[in-house]
């Protein structure tokens, strides 16, 4: 107890001495607040795109893709082969009596962005009445839904927001033909909310496709879908791949989150070294600043240890409030803050960074971390100094 | 009976390089208790590397030191740590006080040492200010008092824990001969009428008067009692 006390005691004393000293203060608490601040902006960006893709989906439905495609884009399903899939065990039927499963076409449109107005691609997807019968979540936010059989499209939120043009009323032209924007549909935030949506007998009329990328299928319930697929892949008139909704869209981040994962460790080192030597230096300065002090207190009989933790502490404690500055900045500026990106298929994603309760707690272990490190060894030295020897430093 | 400080065969040599040098050599002392010595003599004569050793901060490289009957020669960093806290109070030429506590907060550290409560530490802080006559000043920072004042600030908290010995490096070596007169009556009456022994390492002759016996030092040995 009168241990802690003497280093509580010592923690304040050192403390209360940081605005004599805070030019050497403000290199700890600046280095720090830069090395959470732009981690924890990175990190975000991957939470974020990585929240969108896994929110998009139910467990209830299921997507086929042809066998060894990685996405939508790169896969091909036949109009028989489609009809095998719908009459697969374990698909749930709608109250018409027909398969709740819904042939999709993804095609890839160019529209310029708002931000750059350069062109990108933006996901074009080609449903019928089952898609949308199938995804509750989707809604029609503004305007009507499209007619099939005429060129018209709606527009995700997000893909309104991202690229020029795209307002209910205007006609825009993908790949030489005319389509008129007659609506746009929100989809609780996934990643649906990036594309626009068209007819799929429309699409693959104007584009010339006899068959469809990929196939959504209700299941009866979660559980169905191992038989849903043991019995696509034992059937020989298919080679495809089956995979839960959700577990599709996750995997599309994976590349995004390693490259981003990658990026936030090479980038967390190079800095939280730079901050690391800033409070190597700072607290350095802080012990010879105060030789004397120490020198004194050790001379009163305040012992090399609490000399130490007191040291350390004052370290992590101007760490910390670096680390909170770092990670309310990041918080300010970036959360809820929309971006788009190439995802899987080379068309954009929209989605927010997220700076999560999560993301700010590992901000502040790391300015602790690194405020440790920096207190360490300058706090060895003040309780090594010898006593009689820095009393003379006066 | 046994003096308060015994001092037997001490000897302190630095190491410079690959020179040697040999501060104190083979010193024997001992010192009464309720004594007021002022050691003298010139710069380099090892007489503030004596009292170094006497208060603890230091260890021989040779000899005995005895306090109060323990010897302190071979205590450890810690356990020599914890007997300065309890046995020794001490008073530096520049005052060493920590600027950012007020005078108060600086007469408390030695008790922050000790079991004492806080209403407890804060009665012996109150009764240290008022014996150096400093009650109207307890809150108010180093920087915000005179020379002798932080001196005095100085001396209440090396008197606040009521240690065994008084340690005092040059005391008055940073004050003027008013000030310095009136700091040293202060240690005189702490002496005279608190029955505290005080060891005082000097160069003023003036200051060494105040002092019941003045010692000599040279080349790290005593040079016999100075008149």
């Amino acid at each position: 107890m009168k241990f802690m006390t003497q280093t509580l005691q010592l923690i304040l004393i050192n403390l209360k001495s940081v605005p004599s000293r805070w030019g050497a203060t403000l290199v700890i608490v600046v280095g720090l607040a830069g090395v959470v601040g732009v981690v924890t902006a990175l990190q975000s960006m991957s939470a974020g795109m990585v929240a969108t893709l896994r929110s998009t989906g139910s467990p209830n439905r299921a997507i086929v893709l042809k066998g060894g495609s990685n996405s939508e884009l790169s896969s091909f399903i036949t109009r028989d082969q489609a009809v095998v899939i719908e009459q697969a065990e374990g698909v749930a039927k709608g109250e018409d009596g027909r398969a709740l499963a819904s042939g999709e076409l993804i095609l890839i449109a160019e529209r310029p962005l708002r931000r750059s107005k350069t062109d990108s691609n933006v996901s074009m997807r080609g449903v019928g009445a089952a898609g949308f019968a199938m995804r509750p979540e989707v809604k029609i936010v503004d305007g009507r839904p499209f007619k099939p059989g005429l060129q018209e499209i709606v527009v995700g939120v997000k893909a309104l927001e991202q690229f020029v043009g795209l307002e209910v009323g205007s006609t825009v032209q993908i790949r030489g033909s005319q389509w008129a924007v007659v609506g746009t549909f929100s989809s609780n935030g996934d990643a649906h909310e990036s594309e626009v949506w068209v007819d799929i007998g429309t699409a693959q009329s104007a584009f010339r496709r006899n068959g469809y990328s990929s196939m959504l299928v209700q299941l009866q319930e979660p559980t169905a879908f191992d038989a849903f697929k043991d019995s696509l892949t034992a059937d020989p008139r298919l080679q495809v791949d089956v995979l839960n909704e959700i577990e599709y869209f996750s995997a599309q981040s994976r590349s995004f989150t390693r490259i981003i994962g990658v990026l936030v460790t090479v980038v967390g080192i190079i800095m939280g070294l730079g901050a690391v030597f800033a409070a190597l230096n700072t607290m350095y300065s802080a012990v010879a600043a105060r030789t004397v002090e120490i020198a004194t207190l050790r001379a009163l009989g305040f012992g090399g240890s609490v000399v130490i933790l007191a040291t350390i502490a004052e370290a992590m404690t101007l760490a910390l409030l670096g680390g909170a500055i770092g990670g309310l900045g990041a918080y300010a500026f970036f959360n809820g803050y929309t971006v788009s990106t190439l995802g899987a298929g080379f068309t954009q994603v929209a989605f927010s960074f997220r700076v999560t309760p999560g993301l700010l707690i590992t901000g502040m272990v790391l300015s602790l971390f690194v405020g440790f490190l920096g207190g360490f060894f300058p706090a060895l030295r003040a309780a090594r100094m010898q006593i009689a020897v820095a009393l003379r430093a006066a | 009976m046994s003096p308060l400080v015994s001092i037997r065969g001490v000897s302190k040599r630095y190491t410079r390089g690959k020179q040697t040098v040999e501060v104190l050599r083979k010193l024997d002392l001992d010192i009464a208790s309720g004594d007021f010595l002022a050691l003298m003599g010139p710069s380099g004569s090892g007489k503030t590397t004596l009292l170094n050793l006497i208060g603890g901060l230091d260890q021989p490289s040779d000899g005995e030191i005895r306090v109060n009957d323990k010897r302190i020669d071979q205590l450890s960093s810690n356990a020599l740590a914890k007997w300065r806290a309890r046995h020794v109070g001490f008073i530096f030429q520049f005052y060493n006080l920590l600027p950012v506590l007020s005078a108060e907060a600086n007469v408390e550290l030695p008790l922050l040492l000790t079991d004492l409560s806080k209403a407890q530490r804060k009665k012996a802080v109150a009764a240290a200010l008022a014996v150096v006559g400093l009650s109207e000043r307890a809150t108010h920072k180093p920087n915000e008092l005179s020379g002798g004042q932080q001196q005095r600030v100085a001396i209440a908290r090396a008197l606040v824990a009521d240690p065994t010995l008084l340690v005092c490096d040059e005391p008055t070596g940073d004050l003027d001969r008013k000030t310095a007169d009136e700091v040293l009556t202060l240690l005189q009456d702490l002496n005279r009428n608190y029955g505290k022994t005080i060891i005082m390492v000097t160069h003023d002759a003036k200051a060494a008067e105040f002092a019941t016996h003045r010692l000599h030092m040279d080349k790290g040995a005593l040079a016999g009692e100075a008149p």
